[in-house]
């Protein structure tokens, strides 16, 4: 663990007795957990390379509960660190020692289900994937499909702006969330949005989706539901060099075809899926394309000869269309399971996540070999190519000495680059602590101190999950204060009318 | 006559602002000023006219996105990816001729800070969804950007959204960068016709839910229907519903409507040219028109759930003759009713408020804007929350002061 987290508050440990005390009145029976073995579980998140010990771990069951933990915690001045499943990749879930671990996991229910209005509300501990399945009977779905969607839930994907293979064209959580109910860390209880398109008045709702459980705790979330496409069928094309690919996945697009799923995998990831799943992918090509088409059977049959003749053009050296629903999934299935697939081959990887304008890709792959060679480490590659989010693996030992710092030290060079081709640090996992302290590869001063004063309006004293997104923690007041330069802008030397 | 600013670029944007802050002014923010009429009518000591700040700076058609200055005019990037094949898919309406203005006239800016979309709403979002990075200036007279060029992007909070829809109150943007998507191969329009609002809303609803993957739904009463050269002659009420796609899938999709709204009565179809200009003018609300025979009316924008749109319609309808135009599947009103002191806005938003939603009064005589709330109304604690974050970002209150609501 190399981030430097709050420095504990030693005034709210020395209280812990009377603060567990305070919130079993508020969580009665087995709400509040407060044994070191029973908090085990919650030490970390899926960034398993840094872990902590809440002061206390509390899962209440209702809003009014919930109201009443935050509003206790403001009062008191004690953090707090919302958690969902706990599938969090950049470290978001990450516990404070001295701060409060919220979890949510009670909140499991399906409220309501509206087919007129194409929408469900649940409740943020429910999975991603639960809310496609309730729906499922009719043929419908919750588009945004994050690879842990079995796992993780509809709060945690409101908090990273989850993403999926299937967001080029359905979008990702922001594009398909109406609605939420959201307590703040004073204790209040708002609702944003709702059944209708566009909430009122300031796009609160967007800041809240991504703000990485910084501004609010959501309790009810109103998910738009779509139809299910009648198809769906998958083309597999193999490359002899990755910037083929990129010209195919370029070329697609310029053709006016935005496919359902894009992915693209590197020699080293195609080799440890194949070996793994056994899907049929080819092993002497650099990259390989799985394009998906979805709607109705006439469009994508029709679409799929166009890219069929793309890729042709644009130097396929292996080219394959799934001719049933089986052959189509197997496509799927080493893509799926590129990272158990990878993890198979190495004993502990890193997985990234940065996103780059898509025609940069030839060079970052290039310039990742030379880091690779530099930092003595394997690195193997999948990439949604559709929008440009690359998921490099880095592959290390973390019994052999000094190679977790290798490997975070190769990440953190991975996401420079990112954005010195003009990409950014995270497309889908977050910020969290992981990516903390690389903001300002990215953003300036002024730029971080804007985003920081809107999370004063949402919480003046800094209290919900601190440490995280922000390298640097400002009081409020202090971020407040205005210097207006007057004698510098008397007469601006502009035009006047 | 106030005083008008007119930057040639982002930094004398950044001078502007700090001129305002040191003298204790107020500034009107404006692109070229077409939707100027928008909003509470407040009073601002000078005009910060940011239409001097033009041009696109990036396109790159393959990556599907383009940045321009904000002043840009719409028109201008409309044109420019057409001839690429391509479009902003949230199809920005033109409040032009809507408020008595030219057509055509708005900017990016403009397009971004109210957060226009049109009937595609339903299906490709609106203008936050495609608002993919942006560089302004706060009321506290400093530069920032957020997002950046690429779709995929969670880095830091999402301050495009923010400033999508805050028509100027939070910072004055100088650089914008949105998400181009390849316009659709062709479309057509099937029809249906003289339902009454609640049936329509009913195979509406039946529409969006099926493999038909219509692009907009609009239901558009006789008298409304009468004033759209492309269906005038059903001589009746007429719901419409897009298709758009590859020639093969569109036809298919036809078919999968056809049978769908077959128990409703006789069909008929628009093609591809007949198709794009009923759409444009459904966008542009064009029945409504400041120059049309319901030009004098108060104009609200109502948005809510689909099903409940007939309900409200019904109500304002039966109890202050407002003419009703259906879009979004049922979830986006325009109600148009006779001129009075107070646009009927408590009753508007009380019909509102029994089945969620919100309304907005887009066009009424600045005295009736000055009565009443033209953005709706928050209940306490939302309401300081509101405030709180437009301090965040000009805590002396200097942009577009007053505009969405009183001391915001």
């Amino acid at each position: 663990m190399t981030v430097a987290m709050p420095e504990l508050d030693s005034a709210v440990l020395a209280r812990r007795a009377e603060i567990v005390a305070a919130l079993k009145r508020i969580v009665p029976g087995e709400g509040v957990i407060a044994s070191e073995e029973a908090m085990r579980p919650y030490e970390s998140d899926g960034l398993t390379a840094y872990r902590a010990l809440p002061m206390v771990v509390v899962l209440p069951e209702t809003t009014e509960q919930v109201s009443a933990v935050l509003n206790y915690c403001h009062r008191q001045r004690i953090k707090v660190v919302p958690r969902g499943a706990g599938t969090s990749l950049s470290g978001g879930a990450l516990p404070l020692g001295d701060g409060v671990l919220l979890g949510m996991a009670k909140f499991k229910r399906i409220r309501a289900i509206d087919f007129d209005n194409r929408v469900a509300v649940v409740e943020p501990g429910v999975t991603n994937l639960a809310v496609s399945q309730a729906v499922e009977h009719v043929g419908f779905y919750y588009a945004p499909d994050p690879s842990s969607q079995i796992a993780c839930t509809i709060g945690g994907n409101v908090a990273e702006n989850s993403g999926g293979v299937h967001c080029l064209k359905y979008g990702v959580t922001t594009n398909n969330v109406l609605g939420c109910e959201l307590v703040l860390m004073s204790g209040e209880v708002l609702r944003l949005g709702g059944s209708h398109l566009d909430a009122a008045g300031y796009d609160l709702l967007g800041v809240v989706i991504g703000s990485e459980g910084l501004l609010g705790v959501v309790t009810e979330v109103t998910v738009r539901i779509l139809k299910k496409p009648e198809c769906a069928r998958a083309a597999l094309i193999g490359f002899s060099a990755s910037e083929d690919g990129g010209e195919c996945v370029a070329r697609i697009i310029g053709a006016g075809i935005i496919p359902g799923g894009m992915e693209m995998m590197d020699r080293p990831a195609i080799k440890a899926a194949e070996e793994f799943v056994h899907a049929g992918y080819p092993l002497d090509v650099e990259a390989l394309l799985i394009v998906e088409l979805d709607g109705p059977r006439a469009e994508v049959d029709h679409l799929l000869d166009r890219v069929q003749e793309i890729a042709r053009a644009c130097g396929a050296v292996t080219y394959r269309a799934s001719n049933s629903e089986d052959e189509r999934l197997l496509f799927w299935a080493g893509r799926k399971a590129a990272f158990p697939a990878v993890g198979r081959i190495s004993p502990d990887y890193y997985c990234m996540d940065g996103t780059i304008p898509r025609a940069q890709l030839p060079l970052v792959l290039r310039r990742m070999q030379e880091m690779s060679a530099k930092y003595a480490l394997r690195v193997a590659n999948v990439f949604h190519a559709g929008d440009g989010n690359l998921h490099p693996l880095i592959l290390y030992d973390a019994n052999k000495p000094g190679e977790l710092d290798r490997a975070e030290q190769f990440g953190a060079d991975i996401l420079r680059l990112c954005v010195e081709v003009g990409g950014v640090l995270t497309g889908e996992h977050g910020v969290g602590v992981e990516k903390r302290d690389l903001m300002p590869a990215m953003f300036s001063e002024t730029d971080l101190n804007h985003q920081q004063r809107l999370k004063c309006a949402f919480d003046e004293n800094g209290l919900l999950n601190p440490g995280k997104v922000f390298p640097t923690l400002h009081r409020c007041a202090e971020l407040g204060r205005m210097h207006v330069h007057a004698g510098r802008v008397a007469f601006p030397d502009l035009p006047r009318f | 006559m106030t005083d008008t600013l007119k930057p040639r670029d982002g930094a004398e944007v950044e001078q502007a602002v700090n001129w305002a802050l040191a003298g204790g002014q107020t500034l009107e923010i404006v692109g070229r000023g077409s939707k100027r009429a928008i909003g509470r009518a407040a009073q601002w000591d000078a005009t910060l006219d940011l239409s001097g700040l033009s041009g696109v700076t990036l396109y790159e058609p393959a990556e599907l996105v383009l940045s321009a200055k904000s002043g840009t005019p719409l028109a201008e990037i409309e044109a420019l990816v057409a001839a690429n094949g391509q479009e902003l898919a949230f199809e920005p309406m033109d409040y032009g001729p809507l408020l008595g203005g030219a057509a055509a006239a708005g900017t990016i800016g403009g397009a971004l800070s109210a957060n226009l979309s049109g009937p595609r709403r339903v299906k490709a979002g609106a203008a936050r969804d495609h608002f993919l990075g942006v560089r302004a200036v706060s009321g506290r007279g400093e530069t920032f950007k957020s997002g950046g060029r690429v779709v995929k992007n969670v880095t830091g909070y999402d301050l495009c959204k923010l400033l999508a829809g805050s028509w100027g109150t939070l910072a004055a943007m100088t650089d914008v960068t949105i998400k181009t998507l390849p316009r659709a191969e062709t479309e057509a329009t099937t029809l249906l016709f003289d339902l009454d609002d609640a049936a329509a809303g009913k195979l509406m609803a039946a529409v969006m839910g099926s493999f038909a993957d219509a692009s907009a739904a609009a239901h558009l009463p006789a008298p409304l229907a009468a004033r759209i050269a492309e269906i005038a002659t059903a001589r009746g009420a007429v719901t419409a519903f897009r298709l758009e796609g590859v020639a093969p899938s569109v036809v298919h999709r036809q078919a999968v409507l056809e049978s769908l709204a077959a128990p409703y009565g006789a069909i008929g179809t628009l093609g591809e040219v007949a198709s794009r200009a009923l759409w444009r003018a459904i966008r542009d609300v064009a029945p409504f028109a400041a120059n049309g025979p319901a030009g004098a009316r108060d104009l609200w924008r109502i948005s809510t759930a689909p099903s409940r749109g007939a309900e409200i319609g019904r109500t304002l309808a039966q109890r202050v003759q407002a003419e009703i135009l259906y879009d979004w599947a049922g979830g986006l009103l325009w109600a148009a009713l006779p001129p009075s002191d107070d646009a009927r806005a408590g009753l508007v938003r009380s019909t509102v408020a029994t089945v969620g939603g919100h309304a907005t009064l887009i066009r009424a005589p600045a005295a009736v804007r000055a009565a009443v709330e033209v953005f709706e109304p928050e209940p306490p604690a939302l309401a300081a929350l509101t405030k709180r974050v437009r301090e965040s970002f000009d805590p002396r209150g200097v942009l577009n002061a007053g505009r969405m609501w009183a001391g915001v």
